[in-house]
Parts: structure tokens; sequence; C-alpha cells
């Protein structure tokens, strides 16, 4: 507003006094009609070529350009969307990879496993066999040293009493005689020892 | 007074005259700043599109940038039938944008600051623009001068208004323009004057308005360029979409 009003008044101010103004210039020099065929013939001229170069060469060309970018950077669009379908697919590619071989992984292991229960199992029946074999071996044993035991003892209580006897009496006892006490003992008191 | 701001607007003959029967065609500092201006056109944007880069450099930028300003402000204002007077507008964008800016520099011409060139400018859109709307609607252009919805009692005066404000068109588009750069040329000229004969002790306040000004201006002569431009798509966008 401020500078409308300036404008103004400077406006009129050189308008109303002529005087201010050379003499050739005349007031506006806009007005003035001297130059005006001279400038509509050169602004055809000029904006007439202008219009024609930019139209005809340069637009064209810029138009092009621009349109070239966009569908490079289309192209460029898709084919970073195909690298990248592609590059989903190999990573699912590879995560079934990798789960396939550890279902493998598993299966092998547990296989192991069973395989080695198994083993273990076997040979700890084996183990077991064994030593239920030697138990048994070892109670026949046990079994026979038992029951030869009250004789081999019938025979040292025999001996040692006959021992006993002559050095007591001095005399020699029949052996006879003395096993037979002997055994009548042991019948009486072995009840009591072989209960087994 | 020592300078006259008026006498910066003068027309004179650079070389000899030039005449073709009466007319006087001589070759003068307007002329020589239209050329120059079409040739600062002309040199920018064929060195923004001589090179296709992917990543354009700052010319090929610049020229893109205005390709696309401009054809957006065309899609948007007057819609995709007006895509065949592109190039025109483009041109006409730029030649006034250029003028007005070349004439930011100092001991410039001003093309734009006269309102004969103007005049032409816009009395050649106006003409165009209506015979456009000619070619495309026929009679049925008239009905631009017809608005639905107003009441038949009212209709003889929106007729005559719209009549008027219609044929109106050239002078305000010209006088727009050419007053808007002589207005601001003068101004800057006058505070230039009050710098000097103000002198050292008082010339700091009309110097700093000055510089203010300067950026005014350049703003003015760019916003001048597009309001020539944006107008000249709204009557294109009267005479293609006859929707009033």
């Amino acid at each position: 507003m401020k500078k409308k009003v300036l404008f103004q008044s400077i406006f009129f101010y050189f308008f109303f006094i002529k005087e201010v103004f050379t003499a050739e210039s005349g007031g506006m020099p806009q007005l003035n009609p001297e130059f005006w065929i001279s400038q509509i013939f050169w602004l055809t001229l000029t904006f007439g070529i202008l219009y024609l170069a930019l139209s005809k060469l340069i637009l064209p060309k810029i138009s092009s350009n621009l349109e070239l970018r966009k569908s490079k950077i289309q192209e460029n669009i898709e084919a970073a969307e195909k690298q990248r379908k592609s590059s989903e697919q190999k990573i699912k590619e590879y995560e079934e990879i990798v789960f396939k071989s550890k279902l493998e992984a598993k299966n092998i292991l547990k296989d192991f496993k069973e395989k080695t229960l198994k083993n273990i199992n076997s040979k700890k029946q084996a183990l077991d066999k064994q030593i239920d074999e030697e138990i048994k071996k070892a109670e026949g044993e046990i079994n026979l040293l038992k029951k030869s035991a009250p004789e081999k003892i019938n025979r040292i209580a025999i001996e040692t009493s006959s021992e006993l006897l002559k050095k007591l009496i001095g005399a020699e006892v029949n052996n006879s005689s003395i096993s037979a006490i002997v055994e009548d003992l042991s019948k009486r008191n072995g009840e009591k020892y072989h209960d087994n | 007074m020592a300078a006259n701001p008026m006498t910066q607007f003068e027309v004179y003959r650079i070389g000899p005259e030039i005449k073709i029967g009466t007319f006087d065609i001589s070759f003068t500092n307007a002329s020589l700043f239209m050329v120059v201006s079409s040739l600062a056109i002309l040199i920018i944007f064929n060195l923004g599109s001589k090179k296709n880069l992917i990543i354009p450099n700052k010319i090929q930028l610049l020229a893109e940038l205005s390709y696309t300003f401009v054809s957006k402000m065309i899609s948007d204002t007057a819609g995709s039938k007006a895509k065949p007077y592109f190039s025109f507008i483009f041109s006409l964008f730029m030649f006034v944008l250029f003028c007005n800016m070349l004439g930011m520099i100092p001991y410039t011409f001003t093309v734009t600051s006269h309102i004969i060139v103007t005049f032409v400018l816009a009395s050649f859109i106006f003409i165009g623009v209506t015979i456009i709307g000619f070619i495309k609607h026929g009679f049925g252009y008239l009905k631009l001068f017809v608005p639905s919805g107003v009441p038949i009692v009212l209709l003889p005066l929106i007729v005559v208004i719209e009549i008027i404000s219609y044929l109106s068109r050239p002078i305000s588009l010209s006088v727009r323009l050419f007053a808007n750069m002589m207005a601001g040329h003068t101004m800057m000229k006058v505070f230039g004057g009050f710098v000097i004969s103000l002198g050292i002790v008082g010339g700091w306040l009309p110097l700093s308005f000055s510089v203010a000004l300067t950026g005014l201006e350049i703003l003015v002569a760019f916003l001048q360029a597009y309001v020539f431009a944006i107008l000249t798509c709204i009557y294109l966008n009267d005479a293609l979409n006859l929707h009033h």
C-alpha cells in the first residue's frame, strides 16, 4: 500500500510538472510512441524465435530426459523388487534346509541314542546273566561246602576229641565210639544250624 | 534534479536507423535486452537439456525444475487439455521472468517496464485465447458471459459486467506487469537519488531502504512473471473447459 502511494505521488509529480523532464523525453518514456513499432517488431522476433527454439528443440529434450529418468527409476525399483523377492525365496529355501538338517540331526541323534541304549541294555543283560551264573556257581559251591562242612567238622571234632582224650586219659579210645557220640551230638544240635 | 528517475525507461537507438516503409524498426536498447533475455534462456536451457544424467547437475536440475514447475502450474490451473500450449506458456513465463530479472541488474533496461511490450503480449494472449475458445466451443463460447444460477432480473447487468471484465483482461494483464516493474524501478532510483543527495551523513537510511527494496523487487520480478503466466493459464482454462 505504502509502495503504491509512494509510486503514485512520484508518478503524478513527474506527470504534472513537465518542467522537470528534459525536453526530448517528454513525461513517461513509456508513452512516447517513437519506438513502439520497433519494440513490437523486436518483441515478436525475439519471442517468436525463443518460442520456436524452446518448443521444437529444448523442451522435448527436457521432457524426454525426465521421462527417461522416470522409466529408469521405475525399472530400478522393479529390479530391486525382483531381487528382494528372489532373496526372500532364497531365505525361505535356506530356512527349509536348516529345518530339514535339524530334523535329520535330531533323527540321527535319536537313532544313535536308541542304538546305544540297546547296546547298553544287551551288554547289561549279558553281564547280568554272567553275574547270575557266577552267583549260581558260587552258591553251588557254597552249598557244596555247606554240605561237606558238618562231615569235616565232625571229623575234626572226632580227631580233636580223640587227641584230647589221649592227652587227658592217656589211653587210646576207639575212634568209632567217639564218632558215634559226635554224630549223635551234631545231629541233635545240627538242626539248630542247618535250617537254611 | 540530477537523476530523473524516469530516464532509466528511455528507449534509444543502438546503431543505425532501420526503416521498413514508414515504420522505424531500429535496434534499440529495449531490443538488445529482449535479445539478451532470449539468448540467456536458450543458453541455460540448452545446457540444461544437453546431458541426460540420472543424477542431474546444477544446470540440468534448474532446467528440469523450471519445466516441472511450469508444467505443474498449467496442469493445476488449466487441466490436461492445456498440454499443447505448454511450450507457449513456458516461453512466456521464462521471457517475462528473465526480462524482469535482467532489469534488476544496475544500468540495464527492463523490457517489461514498457506498456507497449506487455500490452502486445497480453493482447496476443487475449486474441489467442478467444480464438481457441471459439474453435473449441463455437458460439457456445459466448455462454462464458452468462453465468449459471443467476436470477433473470440480474442477468442483463451480469452479462454486461462479464463482457467488460472479459474485454479488460488484456489491459489489466499488461498494466499489472508494466506498473509493477515501473513502480519498483522508479522507487529504487528515487531512493538511490536520496542516498547521493543526503551524502555520507544521512544517506545510510535510504541506502538500507534501497537494499531492502532490491530484495523486494527481485521477489516482485518473480511474482509478476508467475502471475502473468498463471493468469494466462486461467484464461486458457476458461477457453478450454467451459463451465461457468
